[in-house]
This record gives structure tokens, sequence and C-alpha cells, in this order.
């Protein structure tokens, strides 16, 4: 469980302070594939960062299973992350690195032995169905393909929680779908906790069982998908919704 | 021409080994203190992964100084300096150690500008997975910077055979020194035009296999 309490976060920039985030208060259920929907410059990739400390709150906590580890720096943060995948907009793959030896790095980074680190990266390969483009480069492989190297490698470590920046907004609607697929059955096979992030509507409503909505550094509205998206209560969210309605429409 | 060969043959053919020996044993020395003090300066920079305003602005100066410098002027400057680290301050020996420390921030400044181009994103990966500053270095920077630092290989030993043809002139041995010696001392113009066709072909073959081997060398080129 993540539970988000009463955080903050404030950017000294040459113009003075900039609140990025006032006093978000969310909570993540193991097991959830919880989304967070906004417009841009709301705040979204700054909340997610901030569940894995790439982000420094400025002021509350960040509480993962009980433990609050908002105050965590040198190994204790280190080992955290070690415990968190993330997943970026642009797929940040190592380009020097083979497909198997992306999937490897964070292996590598925690000093796994190599022959345990070849089995877990084939397990993984074959889970995203890449097993066939072990050998390739990054460059060989389409966007989508791409990205299912990074979620691969995001699994690597047996995460309980995977952050996904954006994971689709680089991808058609045919590959967003698939992409989509994948995480559904990581989380329901494996039990992992996904928390999404995406300015598309359809993909919270594909796979989300539950969302918050940010607006303007502050968490207007969360709860379940269904009951969100079925009875808005903000004015942004209804703005943000009206793009889902019409893609529906079109659709009937 | 068989009788120019005849001549001169084996006094150019030692100038180019010469020429080829000091430069190539330069530019490895250069890299050896070169490759960390560039990643010492690029890794304390501000918003890098080990910042450090200190040491990055001593480091900062120390290769803006080198680089200031004019060779010819440092190759005089040090000469007490070589005498004392290697027994003299002629000759291919004598001439390594100012072309070391002349190319050394040149090498610095080189590697940082590779280094700098790795996408902020794969640093950020490699803080997401928990990796120390060690492992981000040699992990990630450097081999996703590797193409662009073997760039700079042919760079340095090019601007290092041009010093070194300058350090002939104070007896470093080479092909400056043939050509100052012959050309310039005792009018053979010939044989100062051997010299220069002699460094036109080995920069070429220089450039053009280090950029190769470059090249085979950046996994982001398809194949
Ligand atoms: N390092 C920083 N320094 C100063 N301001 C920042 C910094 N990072 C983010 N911000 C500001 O904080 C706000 C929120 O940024 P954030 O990246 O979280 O938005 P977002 O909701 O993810 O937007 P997008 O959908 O465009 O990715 C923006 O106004 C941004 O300019
Ligand atoms: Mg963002």
């Amino acid at each position: 469980m993540i539970e988000i309490k009463n955080l903050s976060k404030i950017y000294n920039t040459n113009y003075g302070e900039f609140k990025a985030l006032e006093d978000i208060n969310i909570t993540i259920n193991d097991g959830d594939i919880f989304g967070i929907i906004g417009m841009s410059g709301a705040g979204k990739s700054t909340l997610l960062r901030c569940i894995n400390l790439l982000e420094k709150p400025s002021s509350g906590h960040v509480v993962i299973d009980g433990q609050d580890i908002t105050g965590f720096a040198g190994s204790q943060l280190l080992q955290l992350r070690r415990n968190i995948g993330m997943v970026f907009q642009r797929f940040n793959l190592l380009m020097q690195r083979t497909v198997k030896d992306n999937v490897a790095f964070p292996l590598e980074i925690c000093g796994v032995p190599k022959a345990d680190r070849d089995k877990r990266v084939a397990e993984l390969l074959e889970l995203v169905g890449l097993a066939d483009k072990a050998n390739n480069y990054p460059v060989q492989l389409s966007g989508g393909q791409q990205q299912r190297v990074a979620i691969a490698r995001a699994l690597a470590n047996n995460p309980g929680i995977i952050l996904c920046d954006e994971p689709t907004s680089a991808l058609d609607s045919l590959t967003t779908s698939s992409l989509l697929q994948l995480l559904k059955e990581i989380n329901e096979k494996l039990g992992v906790t996904i928390v999404i992030i995406t300015h598309e509507m359809s993909v919270v409503n594909k796979i989300c069982n539950r969302v918050a909505v940010i607006n303007d550094a502050r968490i207007i509205e969360q709860g379940v998908t269904k009951e969100v998206f079925s009875n808005p209560q903000h004015e942004m969210t209804k703005l943000l919704l009206s793009d889902l309605i019409v893609v529906k429409g079109g659709e009937n | 021409m068989a009788e120019f060969i005849a001549e001169y043959g084996s006094l150019l053919l030692q100038g180019t080994i010469d020429s080829i020996v000091m430069t190539a044993l330069a530019t490895l020395f250069a890299y050896v203190f070169g490759l960390p003090l560039g990643i010492l300066v690029t890794i304390t920079q501000e918003h890098s992964i080990l910042p450090c305003k200190p040491v990055n602005v001593v480091l900062g100066w120390i290769v803006n100084i080198g680089r200031s410098i004019p060779f010819i002027i440092l190759l005089v400057f040090l000469m007490p300096f070589t005498r004392a680290l290697v027994g003299t301050a002629t000759g291919v020996r004598g001439a390594i150690v100012p072309l070391v420390i002349a190319a050394t921030p040149f090498v610095a400044r080189i590697v940082e500008t590779s280094l700098l181009e790795v996408e902020a994103g794969l640093i950020e990966v490699a803080h997401a997975v928990g990796a120390t500053v060690k492992q981000i270095v040699f992990k990630v920077m450097l081999p996703e910077a590797k193409p662009s630092i073997l760039v700079g290989v042919p760079l340095t030993f090019i601007t290092l055979l041009g010093y070194s043809a300058m350090a002939g002139a104070v007896g470093a041995g080479g092909l400056g020194d043939i050509a100052i010696r012959y050309g310039y001392y005792r009018y053979q113009d010939i044989v100062m035009f051997a010299t220069i066709v002699l460094i036109v072909i080995i920069v070429q073959i220089i450039q053009s296999g280090g950029m190769w081997f470059a090249k085979k060398n950046d996994k982001r080129i398809r194949k």
C-alpha cells in the first residue's frame, strides 16, 4: 500500500517559489492499477517521482507498506528504488546495450550473479513476448517493442510497484491497446501494483480500477474509475472526460 | 626518385616511426589522465550525479589554464620539469612529457562534451533502479558515450601530431625535426615537402580509421 499524506512540492526557480504539488492525499492499495490524470503541467510527473523519491517532497509523507520512506537516504534509498520499477514515456533504453542486457541492467545494479541474471532475463523476455529479440539493439525495435523491453526491465527485480509516466503517449492506438493488455496481465498474474500517469482517458477507462484527477497542483477528485467517470464532480474532470465521450460516440 | 629514396628513405622512415610512436604514447597517457579528469569535471557539475562546486571550479580552472597556454611556450616552460622527470628534455622521450601535459586538459574537455551528450533520461533510469554514482559512471555514462568518446581519440592524436612537429624544433625527433633541420636550415625543400606528404597521409589514415572504428562501435546505427 502506498499512502501519500499532505504532500507538497515547491520548486525554487529563478522567478521565485513554484508550487508543483499542494497538500496531496492519496491511498493506493496493493494490486491497484491506479490512474493519475490531469492537464499538462498539473503536477502528475512530479507526484509520481515523489513515490520513489526521484523528487524530494517539500513537506508531507510517502508511506509504503506502513513504512515512512520520505526521509530515506543513502543505501536505504537505493534499496527502496530497487524495489520499485519505473517506465517512461520515451522508453529510455540504453542504446549501446542489447535488449537482454537492458533487461539485465537493474539486476546488475543489485549484484545478481550472471547465471541468475540470464535465467531471469529469459523469463522476462518470454513474458513480454520478445524472446526472439534478445540480442537485438533498441534501435532495431519499434516503439511498442522498446516499451515492452522497458516493462521487462521494470519488472526485473520483482518489484511490488511499477510507476509508469505516460507509457503509451508515444505509441499509436493499436500498440497502446496491446501494451495496456500486457500491463493488465502483469498486474493480475504477478499482483504488481501499477501507478500510471496518462492524459488519455481511454487508458484509464481500460485498465485503471481507481483514478485521481490532479489540477493545478491539487487533487480535485479521486475514487473508483467507474464512479468518477460516470459521475464527474469537478469541471476539469468533465473537461478531460469530454475527450473520451467523443471517442465513444465515434465507436458506437 | 630512386635516388631520393636511397638518400633520405631511411631518415624519413625513422622520422615517421618516431612521430607516430611519440604521438601514440602521448595520446595514450593523455587519456590515462584526461579521461578521469573529464569524468570528474562532468559529474561534479551542478545538476549532475555528484555535485560538488569547489571541486568542479578548481578542476575547471586547471583545465582552462592548461588549454590556454600555447604549446610552444609550455614546451620551453616545462623543460626543467621534463628533465627532472625523464632525465632529458629532448628526443622522443623528452617530448612526451609536454605533449601529455598539453593534451590532458584537451582530452578532459572532449570527454566532458561526450559525457554531457548522454541523455538525461538514461541517468534518470539509473537513479530509478538504485544505481550508485560509480555504477552510473561505468554502466551508463561511459558505455553510452563510448562512440562519441572514440571520435575524440583521432582528434587528439592529430592535434598532438601537430604539437609533436613543433617539439621537433627543440630536437624532439620525428618528422617535424626533419622538416626543420633539412627544410629550414639546409634549404632542402624536397625533404620538407616529403615530411608534409607523410604527415598528411598519417592524418588521413588516423582520421578515417578512427571514424570507422567509432561508427562500428555505435549501436545506435541500424545495420
Ligand atoms: N525541476 C523543476 N524546477 C522547476 N519547476 C518544475 C520542475 N519540474 C517541474 N516543474 C514544474 O512543475 C509543474 C508540474 O510539472 P510536471 O512535470 O509534474 O507536470 P505534468 O503534469 O507531468 O505535465 P505533462 O503532462 O506535460 O508531463 C510544471 O509547471 C513544471 O514546469
Ligand atoms: Mg509529465
